[in-house]
Order: C-alpha cells, then structure tokens, then sequence
C-alpha cells in the first residue's frame, strides 16, 4: 500500500535538443572548472574513481579542485535507483517516487524560524458604530518543539500533504547541536504517521537518529523495508562548492543506506547566472556531482534529485520566489531529472509576502500548478511557507491543502475511454427523450464516485470574501483532534535506547 | 404486503429512482422496481391512494429535503427524487378525486417570448412536481397572448414566468400587462425567476413573488397559496 499521488501528462519546457544542450554545457562544467571541494575524504573518493583532483594552493581551509569526467557522472546517475520508496510509520502513507513515472507527492519545507498565528478580531467602523467586521489578525512567534508538533500533526490531518518535510525549527533553550536532531524526528514521527524527512545538524547525533528510527520501524530490517525517514543533504554551496562537513554527512548517510536528498539551492543572479541557460546548467552539474559522490560511497543508495533553484530579488537579493523564472528553473530541472533517471524533489508553492491573502494565493499557485504539470516525484515548499520560506503559517497550509487538492483534480490525466464513451451514449438517449432535458441525474454517480471536483471549500455566500476565517477556523478545529501518537510502549523503548530525547516531549 | 411496497417507494424516491433502469445512491440498483413499477404495483393491489402519496411519496420527499439541509444531498439528488414522485403523481391523478388527496395547487409555467432557455424552468418545474403540485409546462419562447390563453383555460393559482436574458426579461412585464389587458389579472399569482432577475425587479413590474433558486420558488409558491 502506498498513498495516491497525482499522475500527471508532464509538462515540457525545454525539447530534447534543449535538454541535450543543458547536459552539454553541466558536463564541460564539471570537468572545467569543476567542483571545489572542501573535503579531503570525497576527494580521495573521487580521485579513486578516476577524477582529476589538483589541491588548490591558497591560503585558508585546503581545499581541491574536482574535475568529473562525463563516464563518472553518467556511471553514477545509472547506478542511482530510478524507484525510490519513502515509507512511513503507517505503511499505507508511504511515497512511492519512480523517475519513470510523472506522479506527483506533495510535501512541506524549509526549516522556518518564525511561526505566524492567526486569529479573528472585530472591528467596528468609524463611520457607523453598528458596523462590525471579522477580520484575520497575524502573529510571529519564535518556532519551537511545541510548534513543529503542531506542524505534524496538521500535515497528518491534511488530505493532500503527502511527506512531512520538518518546516519548523526548534529554537527551544533546551535544544542544542547534541540533541536537536533526535528531538526533532522524534516529534515530527510522533505526530504524523507520514514519511518525515529533515536535515542532519550533528553528524555526531546521526546513529542515535538511526538507532531511533530502526526502534520505530521495528528493527533494522524493516527500516530497510520501510525506510520512515529520509535526510537532505545541502552539501552543495553554490557556486560549485563542496562544503566540508555536509559533505561529510553525505558520505555517512550513503554508507548506512538511507534515502537521501542530494539538494541544492542557487540563486539566479547571485550565486549562479541569471538566465535560464546558466543556473539550469550549474545547478544541474551541482546536484549530479553531489549524486555522484553518494554512488561513489555505496552503488545504489537511494537518492533524490533535489532542486531548488531560485532568482535573487534585484531590491534585496533576496531569494524571490513570487517570480516566473522560478518555476521556469524548476520545470527545467525536473525535466532533467527524467533525463537522467533520477526522481525529483522539486519546489514550488511560496510566497514573498509575509501573511495569508491575495498575493500569497498568487504566488505560490503559479508554481504550484505549473511545477505540478512538470511531473517531479516530490515536491517540496507545498504547504504553509511564507516571506520567502522564513515562516511557516499553519492556517496557510491548511489553505494550500485545498488549493492543492484542486490542483490534484486540474492535473490529473484524462479518463476517455470506450466504456466512459458508451455510459455517455446511454445518458444521450435518455436525456434527449426526456421533457427536461436535464443530465442532472447522472451527475450524481460521478458526484458519488469522487470522480468531479468539491466546491471551493472556503466560498463565502454573502457580499464578503470570508476564506481567510474560514480557514482560521477550520485549522482551530483541526488542532483540537487528537493525536495519533506512537503507542506507549514503544515511546519507553525509545526514550530507553535514545540519548538526548527531552523528557517533557514524551507525552507528545 | 402494503407495508413493504409504501417503504420501497419511500425507499425508491430517498434513492431517486424513477424507473427501474435508474441508478440510485446504493450500488446494485438497477433492475430492481423503481418508484413508476411500484406505484403500478401498489395500483393494482388497491392499497389506498392516500397512503402511496403521505406515506411513500411525500414522506420520502421530506426526509430527502432533511438529507439535503443536512449536505448530505445535493442538488441533482433533490432533482432525481422531486422527478421520482412527480412522474408517480402524475400516474396517481386519475385515482385522486374522491381518495382523499388533493393537489397543492395548479400551476402554469413557462419561459418567456424571445427566450429558448430553459433549464430554470424545468428545475423548478421538476421541484413543484416533487412537492405535490400539478404543473403545466407551456414550454419555451412563449407569447404573452398564449399564455393569456392558456391562463383562461387551465385557471391555474399561479402562473410562473422565466427568462434567462436582459433582452428577454422584459416580456415578463409584458405578459403581466397582457392578464391585466385580459381582465384576468386578478385570478392568478405571478411568480417570476430567472439570472437577470431580482425581488425589485418583480416589484418593480409588479409580479406577486420572486423566486431566487429553485428550492426558493417552490417556498414562495407554498406561501402565495397557502399550502
């Protein structure tokens, strides 16, 4: 069993000349100028894979110049799966990403600081004191231990939110470097039954984190079998850099066999060039050579294709994620990824503003609908995520949740086929012979059989706009449910095995 | 015996399944009786009118109405069941005088000269049927002077009038003055529906009622004739 993306007839950008030529120019970048690497083990593993390696003579931390050849990298991009399963405490949510298929899941992102908090206020008119409105009112709050639970547990009551990537960090004054990485998969597991997936902090925590998940999942075996976490690793730092202990991390990760991410991030305009050509280029050539080092590690580690690139607002240069050329970068890399066989953690569904409204709505559809239409397997920033990923807002995922489950109905594949074409024939004849003319009776079937769309579910009968309430109060409701915790038991054997856990987190 | 037919057919309208080759909200339906075979059945056996009608028709009409303010129904739900137990009075007419039943009510309906829409009028129509009245569909694109015609011969309680267009919409207003032209402005409601429509418009061209939706129509007709 596994949960149900959305089959999608992909969405090409680029043709295969295009794609070719992409491919061209990220393999002529590997090997000149290749990766800088700030790590000596991957250079002793690259060098053994046949990689020209030339230390840089400079002062500062040592560091080597990669040069890849295209057979390496090609090796690599076929020895990485081309299925990839992502399991889940409860297997029947487990993510089922085939680089063949264009079936799209739908998770969080990002690691946000800020928390917002909506409420609903009234306000009474100056011009007429009997007047009152409802309005949203917005709050940040600092992310903590307590929000990121809430976070899993909204993503576990959210029909399309498909992985649990953590978007809260945990700020807390009791979370440190030694203990954060147990405490955060621990809460988010403890809260969804989804596949949950986040970044290493401390390589030092990481067979702590393994041992707690083998305990989850019932043992090393069955983690094999269900792998219920997955982990990003940004080993890349744009331009072209391998940073050393991320790349550190890599490699151990690769070693133990988890499914990885291998992500990276730049920005058109600042960290990589600004048109199409150039970032899709470099990022491509980034991530293959990432992909190519966890190959190098171990033959086969599951590995996703993680692509995040963006454009550089050119007021701030900040990243800006409202704009077209961010979904044009991504479509392009998920294409990529196809070519090489490799599944896709794609992005797409932010906003720049800072609260729910017009603009975010704006925003995050485009990419969300046409990164959708594109076909990665995984797409990740889907839900909550606003001032350019620096918050998360819960009451705006609840928003994308329904925004996204129409996306689901607008992308996937037609259904013509002959026995649709004979029950449409049978309603002709008997429409046509009857006084009303009216098809209103077969729509109940299709009504019935979820096989045509909700309404809006946060429509608004009167002369008001009144989504924003509703989904405020739609998010209260969900948060009074209870949770569906790891039973007790296993909670005792884990905080008996596991160093670090925090106590006042065991009951949820 | 009767017990088990009167709640297949209450059952049947719940479902609302006219005919036997109808789907209903339960899989495996088709095939079964419906709601026609089964009035015929309960015809023949003689069980009371009365009974068919309070008990089977009406009474599953209401708890499909609960269902409907409940969200668990929708629209075309309603339309199927208001269709099933208008399509079993109509059989039932001949039986009524003398069963102890009367009609709500008869109505004349029609969509408006120079207008060839109507869908809104056979929703309402298929709901007015459904709550127990008797209607008659003069059909679309309708001249002020045959309606006037058809109101001195049927003598309906209430004449209902649609239009769909900005254009058409004015016939309305025409036909009202067409009864008045005829004297017999008196001896009839006018009710009016339709898009570009609205309860100052009705006012304004001095129609009795409004009708919003069809659910609405059907609410205002109730009220204009006491039912």
């Amino acid at each position: 069993m596994a949960r149900k993306g959305v089959l999608v007839v992909p969405y090409n950008r680029l043709n295969e000349e295009q794609i070719e030529r992409v491919h061209r120019a990220s393999m002529a970048i590997l090997k000149e100028p290749g990766i800088t690497c700030f790590n000596k083990d991957a250079t002793e593993i690259f060098t053994a894979s046949g990689a020209e390696v030339t230390q840089v003579i400079s002062e500062g931390k040592p560091r080597w110049t990669l040069s890849i050849p295209e057979k390496v990298i090609m090796d690599a991009a076929g020895s990485a799966p081309a299925a990839v399963k992502l399991g889940a405490r409860n297997e029947e949510n487990c993510l089922l990403l085939d680089a063949g298929k264009p079936m799209v899941y739908f998770a969080s992102g990002s690691e946000t600081n800020n928390w917002l908090e909506a409420d609903i206020e009234t306000f009474i008119s100056k011009k007429n004191s009997a007047k009152e409105v409802r309005l949203p009112v917005f709050r940040s709050e600092k992310g903590n231990t307590e929000r990121l639970a809430k976070a899993a547990h909204l993503c576990e009551n959210l029909d399309s939110w498909d992985g649990f990537l953590r978007c809260v960090n945990i700020q807390d004054d009791d979370i440190n470097d030694g203990n954060k990485d147990v405490n955060k998969f621990f809460i988010s597991l403890n809260n969804t039954s989804k596949h949950v997936m986040a970044g290493l902090t401390n390589l030092d925590q990481l067979d702590n984190l393994v041992n707690m998940v083998h305990i989850i999942a019932g043992g090393e075996e069955k983690f094999r079998e269900n792998p219920i976490i997955s982990i990003i690793t940004s080993l890349i730092k744009s331009p072209l850099q391998f940073v050393d202990d991320t790349t550190e991390k890599t490699i151990e990760i690769a070693k133990r066999g988890i499914p990885l991410v291998i992500s990276s991030a730049p920005q058109g305009g600042s960290t990589a060039p600004i048109i199409e050509t150039g970032i899709v280029a470099q990022i491509n050539a980034e991530i293959l050579a990432g992909i190519t080092l966890t190959q190098l590690v171990n033959k086969g580690t599951p590995v996703l294709y993680g692509s995040v690139p963006g454009r550089a607002n050119m007021t701030d240069l900040h990243d800006s994620y409202g704009v077209p050329e961010f979904s044009q970068f991504n479509i392009d890399c998920v294409q990529m990824a196809r070519y090489y066989g490799i599944p896709c953690y794609s992005s797409g569904g932010v906003s720049d503003v800072k609260v729910p409204g017009i603009q975010s709505s704006v925003e995050r559809l485009f990419s969300q609908i046409v990164i959708t239409l594109a076909g990665p397997q995984y797409l990740h920033y889907a839900f909550g995520l606003l001032e350019r990923t620096s918050t998360f807002c819960p009451v705006q995922a609840v928003l994308d949740d329904a925004h996204i489950s129409i996306i689901k109905r607008l992308a996937s594949q037609p259904r013509i086929t002959e026995e649709s074409v004979n029950d449409v024939m049978n309603q002709m004849g008997k429409v046509m012979t009857s006084s009303t003319k009216l098809f209103t009776r077969f729509a109940r079937t299709a009504l019935r059989t979820g096989e045509i769309s909700p309404q809006y579910p946060f429509e608004s009968k009167e002369m008001t706009d009144d989504t924003l309430l509703r989904a405020i109060e739609k998010t209260d409701e969900i948060m009074q449910r209870p949770r569906n915790h790891i039973g007790n038991e296993l909670i005792d054997k884990i905080y008996d095995k596991t160093p670090g856990l925090l106590t006042r987190l065991k009951n949820g | 015996m009767t017990e088990n037919i009167i709640d297949e057919i209450r059952e049947n309208v719940i479902q609302g399944r006219v005919t036997q080759d109808d789907e209903g909200m339960d899989e495996g339906l088709v095939g079964q009786p419906a709601v026609t075979e089964l009035v015929e059945e309960a015809l023949a056996l003689k069980i009371d009118v009365k009974e068919i009608i309070n008990e089977g028709l009406t009474k599953g009409m209401s708890l499909v109405g609960e269902k409907f303010e409940a969200g668990e129904y929708f629209i075309p739900d309603m339309l199927a069941s208001a269709e099933a137990v208008g399509a079993a009075m109509e059989m039932l007419e001949p039986y009524l005088e003398g069963s102890g039943v009367k009609s709500k009510g008869k109505i004349l309906i029609a969509t408006v000269k120079g207008d060839l829409h109507d869908i809104g009028k056979n929703i309402v129509t298929i709901l007015l049927r459904g709550a127990g009245f008797t209607v008659k569909d003069l059909g679309n694109d309708i001249e002020p002077e045959a309606i006037v015609a058809a109101v001195k011969e049927e003598k309906p309680e209430i004449l209902g009038l649609s239009a769909l267009l900005t254009s058409t919409m004015a016939h309305m207003e025409d036909t009202i003055n067409a009864l008045k032209d005829a004297g017999i402005r008196d001896s009839v409601k006018v009710v009016i529906g339709g898009a570009p429509v609205s309860e100052e418009y009705a006012q304004k061209i001095g129609a009795d009622g409004y009708g919003a939706d069809g659910f609405h129509a059907v609410l205002i007709i109730e009220s204009l004739t006491g039912k």
